[in-house]
């Protein structure tokens, strides 16, 4: 692979011979011969085996529960409910100022979303707690839902979640995440075409081969170690800490090698659980999903909904640009305030634009609550610039790249955000691109530099 | 439940257990004989992780009842390399970055293994067919695909 060296050359040192070769992999050896040990590849004698009850409604109040059934059921050893949980609410970036608490570990009252969890059933076999979990009555009163966004926020629609009153998320800017930079009606008005288009995507599963789960094995002294395939081992250790009321000491988290991730083992959901199970049995516990509840359980990555409007000027310079961007958090927030604000520093994309206006509105459903996903909060936003970048330029009759070249940052170049851009590398990666894709692209083009300032 | 006493031999060593009836070959070889190398990735014959070969045969552990295994011959994933001599498609595996995360990898290599102990020069879509009930989220399939074909031209080079 050719290293061009005409690109920051000042800035390049010349000992770099890492690019271009090939490492092995540190952990190869251990995965083609299946030695990798991955959270499940351990065996405890005794271990129980916790399998949920799920709300099958998308949206009802829970008017009682009858555990009595399935606790004599044979095999089934316990049985957990919202009132066995010490400290019930949370909600997983509450460390990171990212609250209020809004979801519950196991459901008190109502559920919102058709998957909830509700009780928990612990046995000696997976067999066992399965039939357990047949044996667990529980008397819904369904309620309206809503699945849609538009539908969450039209007036009076059904409120998903007490703690998010219309229905979306209360940033400090109030109903969404704000920037603003110049006067976007005034952009538009020297623009010499406008183009409004609207963009959604579905929730998207992660799929991983390996599901979610935990094993929790009770030390004595009350501690207690969980193997799990978290992504997110201090989120998981914190709020399992603060979901259980137990000092961090008292809580042993062993990671290791996830069976694939890609954010969705980032969330806080089978471990604080297992715990329990295992303090309140004195036994180790197992949790572990299966496919099913991999697919419709686990956070999925957030549906979006995004409304570009441009002004664009015959000669290419993108003079405004507003962005309405809606993020189906489910109904709980779990990461979904948190990827909604990426969004909104990530607009508008690696673009100068003088006139910038965006809105990013986290929204509350009775859908399964999403959260991370590789780039969440952006990647479907890119998405949606850069399919927007195309018509821009073909409106116009401009060559695609050569319009992005015309807009994109440089150094020095304010950002909406207001960060002064440092480090810009767009154009030259454009210039490169079209070369050695053979795509032309005028002189005058090859000349520009992220280097040199705007005029 | 009604215990059931099989033996059979894995990865050349005999073994023998009483398991209850309708217990999966799955859960034989990871809870009893801690082989870990099959792994549960659906429990539903959807995923392929679990993938061992039974007297040659590719089979899904997690939909094969132990009890019909008595007396079989079967290989894992864990038992491939000998001696500490890795399998060439061990080898190629490695070489090509057929693994990220690894937990499908044993699954892939047993079901390559089996094609290539009844096809050494498969063509590539011998290859795709071979790992068509095996599922990888990490690698987008294409160096697996090519380090199959890889270990297939090594093995052929050093009989040569
Ligand atoms: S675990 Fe057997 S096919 Fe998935
Ligand atoms: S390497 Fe992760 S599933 Fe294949």
């Amino acid at each position: 692979m050719e290293l061009r060296k005409t690109y920051f050359a000042d800035e390049r040192r010349d000992d770099l011979k890492e690019i271009g070769q090939s490492r092995p992999r540190s952990d190869a050896f251990g995965h083609v011969t299946a030695r990798t040990a991955f959270f499940a590849d351990r065996t405890f004698p005794g271990t129980l085996h916790l399998k949920m009850v799920r709300s099958p409604h998308h949206h009802a109040r829970i008017r009682a529960i009858d555990t009595s059934e399935a606790e004599r059921h044979p095999g089934v050893v316990r049985v957990l409910t919202a009132k066995d949980v010490p400290h019930n609410l949370y909600t997983v970036l509450s460390l990171i100022q990212v609250g209020p608490e809004d979801e519950h570990v196991l459901a008190e009252e109502k559920v919102r979303w058709k998957g909830e969890a509700v009780v928990a059933v612990l046995a000696e076999t997976p067999r066992a707690a399965f039939e357990g979990v047949a044996k667990v009555r529980i008397d819904y009163e369904p309620l309206p839902a809503v699945l849609d966004m538009e539908a969450a926020l039209a007036p009076g629609a059904p409120l998903v979640n007490e703690r998010h009153g219309g229905n979306y998320y209360h940033y400090d800017s109030g109903s969404s995440r704000k920037v603003r930079l110049g006067d976007v009606e005034d952009g538009f008005r020297q623009a010499d075409h406008i183009l409004e288009q609207t963009y959604a995507s579905a929730p998207i599963e992660h799929a991983p081969t390996e599901t979610t789960g935990c094993i929790v094995v009770p030390e004595g002294n009350e501690r207690f170690t969980c193997y799990t395939n978290t992504q997110a081992m201090f989120f998981t250790l914190d709020n399992a800490s603060i979901i259980l009321q137990m000092p961090g000491h008292k809580l042993h988290m062993v990671g290791g090698t996830v069976g694939g991730g890609f954010g969705g083992k980032v969330d806080v959901i089978v471990e604080p659980i297992a715990i329990l199970g295992s303090k309140l049995t004195g036994r180790p516990v197992s949790f572990i999903y299966g496919r099913e509840e991999e697919m419709q359980i686990s956070s999925p990555r957030a549906a979006e909904r995004i409304v570009l409007k441009d002004g664009v000027t015959r000669d290419g310079r993108i003079v405004a640009r507003q962005v309405h961007c809606y993020v189906d958090a489910g109904a709980y927030s779990r990461h979904s305030p948190y990827g909604t604000q990426k969004g909104a520093a990530h607009f508008p994309g690696p673009y100068t634009i003088p006139n910038v206006s965006i809105d990013s509105f986290c929204v509350y459903t009775n859908r399964t609550p999403s959260s991370a996903m590789r780039g969440f909060g952006v990647t479907i936003g890119d998405f949606a610039l850069e399919v927007q970048m195309d018509k821009l330029a073909r409106l116009i009759g401009m060559d695609p790249i050569e319009f992005r070249l015309i807009n994109a940052y440089r150094d020095g170049d304010l950002k909406a955000h207001r960060q002064p851009t440092e480090g810009a590398a767009l154009i030259e990666c454009m210039q490169e691109a079209s070369r050695v894709t053979n795509w032309p692209i005028a002189d005058r083009f090859f000349e520009l530099s992220s280097r040199t300032r705007r005029d | 439940m009604a215990k059931v006493a099989i033996r059979f031999l894995l990865n050349g060593s005999e073994k023998a257990e009483f398991v209850e009836s309708g217990t999966t070959l799955l859960d034989v070889l990871r809870e009893k004989l801690a082989d870990f190398s099959p792994k549960g990735g659906c429990l539903q014959g959807t995923c392929g992780a679990c993938s061992v070969l039974v007297d040659g045969e590719i089979r899904l552990a997690c939909l094969t009842l132990a009890e019909t295994c008595e007396g079989c011959t079967i290989e894992t994933a864990g038992g491939l390399a000998k001696d500490g001599v890795l399998h060439p498609l061990q080898i190629a595996f490695a070489d090509g970055f057929a693994t990220q995360c690894g937990f499908c990898t044993g699954g892939m290599i047993v079901a390559s293994k089996a094609l290539l102990d009844r096809n050494p020069a498969p063509s590539r879509e011998d290859v795709i067919e071979a790992i068509s009930g095996n599922v990888c989220r990490c690698t987008g399939y294409e160096p697996i695909i090519g380090a199959v074909l890889a270990a297939a031209r090594a093995n052929s080079t050093n009989k040569a």
